[in-house]
């Protein structure tokens, strides 16, 4: 069996009397690709949040690979093993395509200030190793001819797909995609399906993802959990989900015999 | 089709030196010749002390995306220090006798204090204001520069003993910033704020700039490298500082008002922010012209108000965007020019 890369226990965070999260749980393990979907507001969102440390949850459990994360900022979530891509993209548009992903090496990275500026040895030695690997991992994605262009100047779907390699350049256990497919063609949908696929079998990590495209998400997905209203409805893999008469409620609104 | 043309690490290093050393060499020739007379020396040597305003305040507010007003302050406090050393060594007997070898040392002494000092109050002034998402460093930059422009007239009546000497001034110090040592220093900060920038660490505080959110998701500390880049940025504003005292001679706190800061500000807009060559060429521009057009020096303010507020319109990201100048990427381009019109040809 797999070991379980991330536990959350009944996550709960409360805004000013509204608790968009109220209870979550969920288990996700290696090599996994899991779901999570709801309708608009139902708190998906939020949830990622809180397993990065954008919010304190207001009680629950987050624990990776088996440390409890409570006090962890976002920051040490991220040296931790948690990565993620954002619903509404949050490149460094001003930046080379190589350089986004060369910023996600940074904390592996260990030469001093000093070294850089007296440019000694260990500055060469490390930037190079770093470029290539940024490369081969651009590569992986069929973005390496991209190297050079300024990340804002990408065509949409490689600037999703550039997220994920910069995610990726952190060397994560668990990455959590928002809404990867938002915005993008069939065909576009269909490729990202296979790049995900390949995340999990190259990469050997846990996959958490957001998403609407039910297409995406039931092709994928071993595991999908339903979010209404800040609570999980139901859990189960995709044709359970699918048959799930209180799914199907929280989707479309109580059916209407006609 | 033919390989690319490119000039490796170690070369362009080797280019860009030999190039700095023979406009250098040109430089003292025309001095030494009087073809560049003592008036023209010293704008010469204030045009290299505004390259490092320029270029350092374009490292927190270019390259970090911060606002800091009081790039003045830092400059003042760097000044001092080091004046106060200079004046405390036999410097200034060394000068007037001609052996200006033993100098160079004491300079370097100074340099370091100024450096330091400015540093200082980089880490006491940035660590509260930057930990804080938002413009908080823009308000408090500001308070610092007047409030030390303020202490360092009052100071000497709270210690009781001369120190900075008030609004009178600090007077009778050694002057060691001669056109050489400013030369080298200029390229020194630059060769410093470049290898910064790139490197890990400045990619991490471009990060920031970009989008903060982002930079910590994949673990960029945040907070660090806001701080490292401000005081950095304070550190060279110091430098700036010391070489201004070893070249004016005197020292009033007045110099270093809030306009000094918006004159630095005005020539990293003007160049482009996030542009060190934009920053060079602004500093080049707008110390040389108020020289050359001596007889409107009163529009000054009325001129760089008018070209900040028609830069705004017409072009927001300042004249060189954030292009920055490679002699190696020109060269390559040159040749890679040449070789494909010949391939072109055949
Ligand atoms: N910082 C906050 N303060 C107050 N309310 C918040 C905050 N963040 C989120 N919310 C609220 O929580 C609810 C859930 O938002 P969330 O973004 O998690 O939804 P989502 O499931 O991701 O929806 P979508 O599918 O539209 O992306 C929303 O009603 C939102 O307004
Ligand atoms: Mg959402």
């Amino acid at each position: 069996m797999s070991k379980t890369v991330l536990k959350c226990e009944h996550l709960r965070v409360v805004f000013g009397g509204l608790a968009p999260v109220s209870d979550f749980s969920i288990e996700v393990k290696e090599n996994e690709i899991a779901g999570l979907i709801g309708p608009n507001g139902a708190g998906k969102t939020t949830v990622f949040n809180l397993l990065t440390g954008v919010y304190v949850p207001t009680k629950g459990k987050v624990i990776l690979d088996g440390k409890d994360l409570e006090g962890y900022s976002t920051i040490q979530r991220s040296h931790a093993g948690i990565a993620r891509t954002f619903q509404n993209i949050r490149l460094f548009k001003n930046v080379s395509v190589l350089d986004n992903v060369l910023i996600g090496y940074n904390h592996s990275m260990k030469y001093s200030m000093i070294s850089s500026i007296l440019r000694l040895p260990k500055y060469w030695r490390e930037e190079k190793a770093a470029k290539a690997k940024a490369l081969e991992l651009l590569s992986v994605f069929d973005m390496q001819g991209m190297a050079k262009i300024k990340a804002g100047n990408l065509p949409y779907g490689a600037q999703r797909r550039l997220e994920i390699v910069r995610a990726l350049a952190t060397n994560p256990k668990l990455l959590l995609l928002d809404e990867p497919a938002a915005g993008m063609n069939p065909a576009e949908t269909t490729a990202l399906m296979e790049t995900i696929r390949k995340i999990r079998d190259e990469f050997n990590i846990a996959i958490l993802l957001i998403e609407h495209d039910m297409s995406l998400v039931m092709g994928i997905c071993e595991e999908i959990t339903v979010l209404n209203f800040g609570e999980v409805i139901a859990r189960g893999t995709p044709s359970d989900i699918q048959n799930n008469p209180t799914v199907i409620e929280a989707y479309l609104g109580t059916k209407r015999e006609e | 089709m033919k390989k690319k043309f490119t000039i490796p690490t170690s070369a362009s290093y080797a280019i860009n030196t030999i190039v700095l050393l023979a406009i250098w060499g040109v430089i003292t020739l025309m001095i030494s010749s009087g073809v560049i007379t003592n008036y023209w020396r010293g704008i010469l040597i204030t045009i290299g002390i505004n390259i490092i305003l320029a270029t350092s305040l374009n490292l927190s507010c270019g390259y970090l995306g911060q606002l800091p007003l009081g790039h003045a302050g830092f400059m003042a406090v760097g000044a001092y220090a080091g004046a106060i050393f200079m004046k405390a060594t036999p410097a200034a007997a060394l000068i007037r006798s001609g052996n200006t070898l033993p100098v160079i040392p004491l300079f370097i002494i100074a340099v370091i204090i100024s450096a330091v000092v400015a540093g200082i109050f980089g880490i006491l002034i940035g660590i509260p204001a930057l930990r804080l998402k938002g413009d908080y460093l823009a308000i408090i930059t500001l308070g610092f520069g007047e409030i030390i422009r303020v202490v360092l007239t009052n100071i000497d009546s709270v210690l009781g003993f001369k120190f900075t000497y008030g609004a009178a001034g600090l007077a009778r110090i050694p002057k060691f910033t001669s056109f050489n040592i400013c030369y080298f220093m200029v390229i020194l900060c630059i060769f410093i704020i470049h290898t910064f920038m790139k490197s890990r660490h400045g990619r991490a505080v471009l990060s920031i700039r970009e989008n903060e959110i982002a930079a910590e998701s994949v673990g960029i500390n945040t907070t660090f490298y806001k701080t490292s880049a401000f005081v950095l940025s304070a550190m060279l504003a110091g430098v700036a500082g010391c070489l201004y005292a070893g070249y004016i001679g005197s020292l009033y706190p007045s110099t270093f008002k809030f306009m000094k800061s918006i004159e630095i500000l005005v020539m990293v807009v003007l160049g482009g922010m996030g542009s060190m060559f934009g920053s060079v060429l602004a500093a080049i521009v707008l110390t040389a012209l108020p020289e050359l057009l001596r007889a409107f020096s009163d529009y000054r303010m009325v001129v760089y108000s008018l070209a900040l507020v028609l830069m705004m319109i017409f072009r927001p990201e300042g004249l060189m965007g954030d292009y920055d100048f490679s002699l190696k990427r020109i060269i390559q381009k040159i040749v890679n020019g040449i070789n494909k019109r010949r391939n072109g040809n055949e």
